[in-house]
């Protein structure tokens, strides 16, 4: 659909894709973009079926607190589909460290929805492991290995050296549209009309 | 041919596309000998710049050897000349072209309609750029069509190698001009926010028209040194306070002129509070740029001195101290550069040897590893600072 929109944007003579090559997308990434969404639709559906997901665990009065996770889960969302996913994706390492709790105090053997629970549980602790092995991938991927940057000492860029560039474009007109406030330049003592441009 | 395609957020990929043809009498094709990544491309590469299409084309610095010319581009042009393309397009003829303001240039921009909209009057179009700017295809590509390529080319003469005339196009006219706006006098402390490729190129210009002291602001140790290289005295924001520092520089006066080259992205830190609330912001779609830089150099700068600013920004900003501005009667002067203006007097600084631009390079790469290097361009990874393509 996008590429449907995309190619009515260009022109006949604008090159159009035949076919895709390899992406600045690492797994990790992908990774992280498909937690990022997960987060997202968790999210809703905490914030909109919080009664259904109480009921199913058992956990009948906590739709307040349901609720909050479900904004919750919208942050670990947009920060993991965000260039700062590594932040993201710790983030929902927390996240579901909580989770974890909170369903721990519905494991009691007098929840009759236990069973239900026990699911929620392992399912959590899977997703979790998920988040672990996709933080640790974005933050290997994308992070600055230590150690010595290579020494760029030798860089000038200038040929005869820096001491000789220095002014070396004094011959310069500074246009007239670029001109700062003669305000700043009023260091002499005659009057500012008269006074030579320094170049 | 291959080319560097945007799919979607920081999803890039070294595509097989169709290759451009002739569409207009004053169009010619320029097979790509040399093109590089620049700071504008990470913008658009974490999709902070609105209005970029799946399918479009990146690249906007490039240069390379004509191999078509359209019938009302053949008296400028001919096959075999070899040329460095402006990132701006332009017509050479209407108004803002003919006062030199290229970047605006009121011809070229062929989604006038949407930029019309959004920025209250289209600017010039820009290759490998937003849809707000045209659209046009970039050159990070084995081919481009050049539209307007009568006015929309820099000549250059063999014998000098691609790597020392390439950032004609983009990156040392956007210095130069940063540092020409600033009007330096000799006795001018400069400040420079941001030692990437456009810092460095900001330094250099800095240096070469005479102020007394330059001075560069960034915390990365390679840029920070080749900074200092290039004569500039170096400031690392995570061990220093930059506003202290500055005014201990200037004898509490604080630097007459202020260049940001950092633009809308600045770099985010608990030890800056102010970066934490416009990234939250910008997350959830309420601010579009951080312009923690802005508002630094706002309050360092002297009285009556001079902010310019080539960095980019996108859309809205947060909490402009304006009233700063006001009472310190600055002067603010932006704009993409006006590429055209330049880069006479400039090739020929080049080909005297006053500076030699090639000294920022530190990644050659084939075409097919662009889309790693944009990763490794934006993590800081490896030392990078510029990267080249070789088609
Ligand atoms: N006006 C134009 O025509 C034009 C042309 C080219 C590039 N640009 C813009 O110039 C800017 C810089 O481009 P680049 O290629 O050098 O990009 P870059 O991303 O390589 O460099 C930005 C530098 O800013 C530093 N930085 C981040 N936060 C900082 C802070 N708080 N203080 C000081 N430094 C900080 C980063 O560490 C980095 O080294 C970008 O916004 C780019 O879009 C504008
Ligand atoms: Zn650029
Ligand atoms: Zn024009």
């Amino acid at each position: 659909m996008a590429y449907y929109i995309s190619n009515i944007a260009r022109s006949k003579g604008d090159p159009k894709v035949l076919h895709a090559g390899p992406s600045s997308l690492g797994a990790a990434d992908r990774m992280a973009k498909a937690l990022g969404w997960f987060s997202i639709g968790l999210g809703i559906a905490e914030l909109v079926a919080a009664e259904r997901i109480t009921r199913a665990l058992g956990m009948e009065g906590k739709e307040a607190l349901v609720r909050a996770y479900g904004v919750r889960e919208l942050g670990h969302g947009i920060v993991s589909l965000s260039p700062d996913k590594h932040l993201g994706l710790w983030s929902r390492v927390a996240g579901d460290g909580l989770d974890i709790a909170t369903l721990m105090t519905a494991m009691r053997h007098d929840n009759p929805k236990r069973d239900n629970v026990g699911i929620a549980l392992a399912a959590v602790l899977g997703v979790t492991l998920l988040d672990i092995i996709g933080a640790q991938g974005v933050t290997a991927r994308h992070s600055r290995p230590r150690g010595r940057p290579r020494s760029y000492r030798d860089r000038t860029g200038f040929p005869q050296g820096v001491q000789a560039a220095r002014g070396a474009a004094r011959d310069f007109q500074v246009p007239p549209d670029m001109r700062a406030a003669p305000t700043l330049a009023a260091v002499s003592d005659r009057a500012p009309q008269e006074r030579a441009r320094p170049h | 041919m291959r080319a560097l395609v945007w799919h979607g957020k920081e999803d890039i990929r070294c595509d097989t596309v169709t290759d451009p043809e002739i569409e207009q009498p004053r169009d010619a094709i320029v097979k790509v000998t040399s093109c590089a990544i620049c700071g504008s491309d990470l913008h658009l590469f974490h999709n902070f710049i609105p209005a970029m299409l799946p399918g479009d084309v990146m690249g906007h610095e490039m240069m390379g050897e004509v191999v078509e010319v359209g019938p009302e581009a053949r008296g400028k042009l001919k096959k075999g000349d070899r040329v460095v393309v402006p990132f701006t397009i332009i017509c050479g003829e209407c108004d803002q072209c003919k006062r030199g303001n290229f970047s605006v240039c009121q011809t070229t921009n062929r989604k006038k309609y949407l930029a019309d909209k959004v920025f209250g009057h289209a600017t010039a179009g820009l290759f490998g750029y937003t849809h707000l700017t045209g659209g046009y295809p970039g050159g990070q590509a084995e081919y481009l069509r050049v539209p307007f390529a009568d006015a929309t080319h820099i000549k250059v003469p063999d014998g000098i190698p691609d790597e020392k005339v390439l950032f004609l196009g983009d990156i040392f006219p956007t210095g130069w001009q940063a540092a020409v706006q600033c009007d330096i006098q000799p006795t001018d402390t400069v400040a420079i926010w941001g030692c990437g490729p456009v810092g460095q190129m900001a330094i250099r210009s800095a240096v070469l028209l005479g102020a007394k002291q330059v001075i560069a602001i960034d915390h990365l140790p390679e840029r920070l040194e080749m900074a200092e290289a290039g004569g500039a005295i170096t400031i690392n924001f995570d061990e220093e306070s930059v506003v202290e520092r500055l005014n201990e520089l200037t004898g509490g006066e604080g630097p007459e002129k202020c260049i940001d080259a950092v633009g809308m992205e600045a770099h985010v830190s608990p030890s800056m509070p102010d970066t934490v609330y416009d990234r939250a912001k910008q997350m959830l779609g309420a601010e579009s740029d951080r312009p923690h830089i802005l508002r630094e150099m706002i309050y360092v700068c002297r009285p009556a001195g001079v902010i310019s600013i080539p960095g980019v920004y996108g859309g809205l900003v947060d909490k402009i101290p304006m009233g700063q501005v006001m009472n310190k009667g600055l002067t603010i002067r932006t704009g993409q550069t006006h590429v055209n203006r330049w880069t006479d007097d400039l090739l020929r600084r080049i080909e005297e040897g006053q500076i030699d631009p090639s000294f920022v390079i530190t990644h050659t790469v084939s075409l097919d590893e662009g889309p790693e290097m944009y990763k490794v361009f934006r993590d800081k990874q490896d030392s990078c600072i510029k990267v080249v393509l070789k088609p």
